[in-house]
């Protein structure tokens, strides 16, 4: 087996007398995506937030490519490859599609303190970032302001700037929530395609498509771990039927 | 929008229509010496005019760039006419002195303060820039030795290479002028430029950049000192223009006046900031002959221009408010 991208040492946080996060350890490998679910209030947004630095865990440690990087901060930890997605879509709405995952091509790639030349015009910028969109199927849309592009195309445009990171691990904080039928059957096919390339930790409360998508799930309910497991030991384990699931799910 | 896919090739026409208006602004100050306003007034009045506009161009890199409002901005023209005359009362009078130590120097304030006022964001930014205009007005009112609070007369204007060349009206006006045009052009260029993009993207989103992996202050900071060193060169000119520098070179309602310059210009174009300062100087400077309580009038102009023209004059005038990330 591989080393794992990400592994989690018993993580705490507390809010107050409120243990959000409460001794979660677990791993994600290499091409794996490993999904994270439970009922609202579990937890499972915090850690993505402990996951990718824009929250300090209270102790435990989170470990990146075999390195630990529980004290770096978010910036940091997107230029070592942990790219996060956010729950409510973060995007530049003024910006153009193309220069929104510009900007994250630009991040990793020389000097950002470059004062006269127009970025506008740096050919390997938008040539990397035209392919981080057209990754993501979003490349006729390159010219055209992120503000206006529907909800669905938004979330695409989220995954392209995450992808033109060129990052090593995907922390997908619910990529669907808010997408209508339709656009969830399209980024559910465009989130198979990514696994070739990145491991993903994905968060969603979408059922069918956490269980069409994940090779392994992990259960979370009040800060705690119940089970880590492959879809099929998770669809038997009695502790999430009764729990979380709920029979219909299941059928 | 120019910063879209793929990088037309922006022909002359396309530029023209682009910065058409400031183009013809620079045209029009060129013109004007020599179209009936060359007398001593108008030319007065013009220097200051582009030395307010000139000023409103950094500060606008600040506010319409990356969405910093800063109330502290004369404190760095304050810096920049002080080094005029401090140079001037130990007898140096050189512009290749004094411009770039004018210039610096502000730079440097502007760096020192804005590296601790950069910790804090919104109205917190805006109270700790103000407290910091106000240091340094206190300070320069108790500089004994250049003035204090009377302020110091300078006997002469800077001097290039021994040659008394400021002295002549109508050269000021097109040093002033060339001043401008070139700070307009680096400002535009700037906010074009891979800083300017990461700048603009921190006014739009910040936790966007952080999730790139740009972390923003320090790219805040920079655009924080080069705002001041265009302070810096615009409290020169100004100490040049008016052969005088007191405190009241940075007074808080000078900062007041330069943010509302910005704004009534608008946030969509640099250009904004110009045409900000040039109405706001005309308005004031037809006002006062109507009535000495002028003030009355005025206030209530700017009110109705703020809810009448929400995008400022470059989004009332030519119709022509770009979209807020642009390039400006």
């Amino acid at each position: 087996m591989s080393a794992p991208l990400l592994a989690l040492r018993d993580l705490r946080k507390h809010f107050g007398g409120l243990a959000v996060t409460d001794g979660v350890s677990l791993e994600v490998r290499p091409g794996e995506i490993h999904a994270v679910i439970g009922p609202n209030g579990a937890g499972k947004t915090t850690l993505i937030h402990q996951i990718s630095g824009t929250l300090r865990p209270d102790s435990g440690q989170v470990r990146f490519l075999g390195e630990d990087v529980t004290a770096l901060p978010f910036a940091r930890r997107v230029r070592r490859g942990l790219a996060r997605t956010f729950q409510i879509t973060s995007i530049l709405p003024g910006f153009s599609a193309l220069e929104n995952a510009a900007l994250a091509v630009q991040a990793r790639s020389g000097s950002s303190f470059r004062f006269l030349r127009p970025a506008a015009a740096e050919a390997g910028l938008n040539r990397e970032a035209l392919a981080a969109l057209a990754a993501v199927g979003l490349a006729h849309r390159a010219a055209v302001p992120a503000g206006t592009l529907s909800h669905g195309e938004k979330r695409q445009l989220e995954l392209a700037i995450a992808i033109a990171t060129r990052p090593r691990l995907l922390l997908l904080d619910e990529p669907l929530a808010g997408a209508g039928a339709e656009e969830t059957e399209r980024l559910i096919g465009i989130l198979g395609r990514l696994r070739a390339e990145y491991g993903i930790l994905l968060v969603e409360h979408d059922m069918r498509a956490v269980f069409a998508l994940a090779d392994r799930i992990s259960v979370l309910a009040q800060g705690r771990l119940v089970t880590t497991g492959t879809t099929g030991e998770i669809r038997a384990h009695p502790e999430v039927r009764a729990a979380y699931l709920g029979e219909d799910e299941m059928a | 929008m120019a910063d879209g896919a793929a990088p037309t090739a922006a022909g002359p026409a396309a530029r023209l229509s682009r910065d058409g208006l400031p183009l013809l602004l620079f045209a029009l100050l060129a013109a004007a010496p020599f179209a009936g306003f060359g007398d001593g007034a108008s030319l007065t009045l013009m220097a200051r005019a582009m030395i307010l506009a000139l000023a409103a161009t950094g500060l606008w890199l600040l506010v319409g760039g990356a969405g910093l409002i800063s109330l502290g901005h004369a404190a760095t023209l304050g810096c920049g006419a002080y080094a005029v005359a401090i140079l001037d009362a130990h007898g140096i009078t050189e512009g290749a002195i004094v411009f770039p130590v004018a210039i610096l120097g502000a730079g440097l304030f502007a760096f020192l303060t804005g590296a601790v006022s950069l910790r804090t964001s919104g109205v917190h930014f805006i109270m700790i820039t103000l407290a910091f205009g106000q240091m340094a007005f206190f300070t320069a009112a108790s500089l004994a030795a250049y003035g204090g609070d009377d302020g110091y007369t300078l006997y002469g204007r800077t001097e290039f290479l021994g040659g008394r060349l400021l002295e002549s009206r109508l050269v000021f006006h097109f040093v002033c002028l060339g001043a401008l045009a070139l700070v307009w052009a680096l400002c535009r260029a700037v906010l074009a430029s891979r800083f300017g993009r990461v700048l603009r993207a921190t006014r739009e989103n910040p936790l966007r950049v952080q999730a790139v992996g740009f972390s923003p202050y320090p790219y805040r900071l920079a655009a924080y000192t080069l705002a001041g060193m265009t302070g810096g060169l615009a409290g020169a000119l100004l100490a040049n223009a008016t052969e005088f520098v007191s405190p009241a070179i940075l007074a808080w309602q000078r900062s007041g006046d330069l943010l509302f310059a910005v704004i009534l210009g608008g946030l969509g174009r640099l250009h904004g900031a110009m045409l900000g300062a040039f109405a706001f100087l005309l308005l004031e400077e037809t006002l006062s002959h109507v009535t000495a309580h002028w003030r009355l009038l005025f206030g209530p102009l700017l009110v109705l221009a703020v809810i009448f023209l929400p995008g400022g004059l470059v989004g009332g005038l030519v119709g022509g408010r770009r979209k807020p990330g642009g390039p400006a």
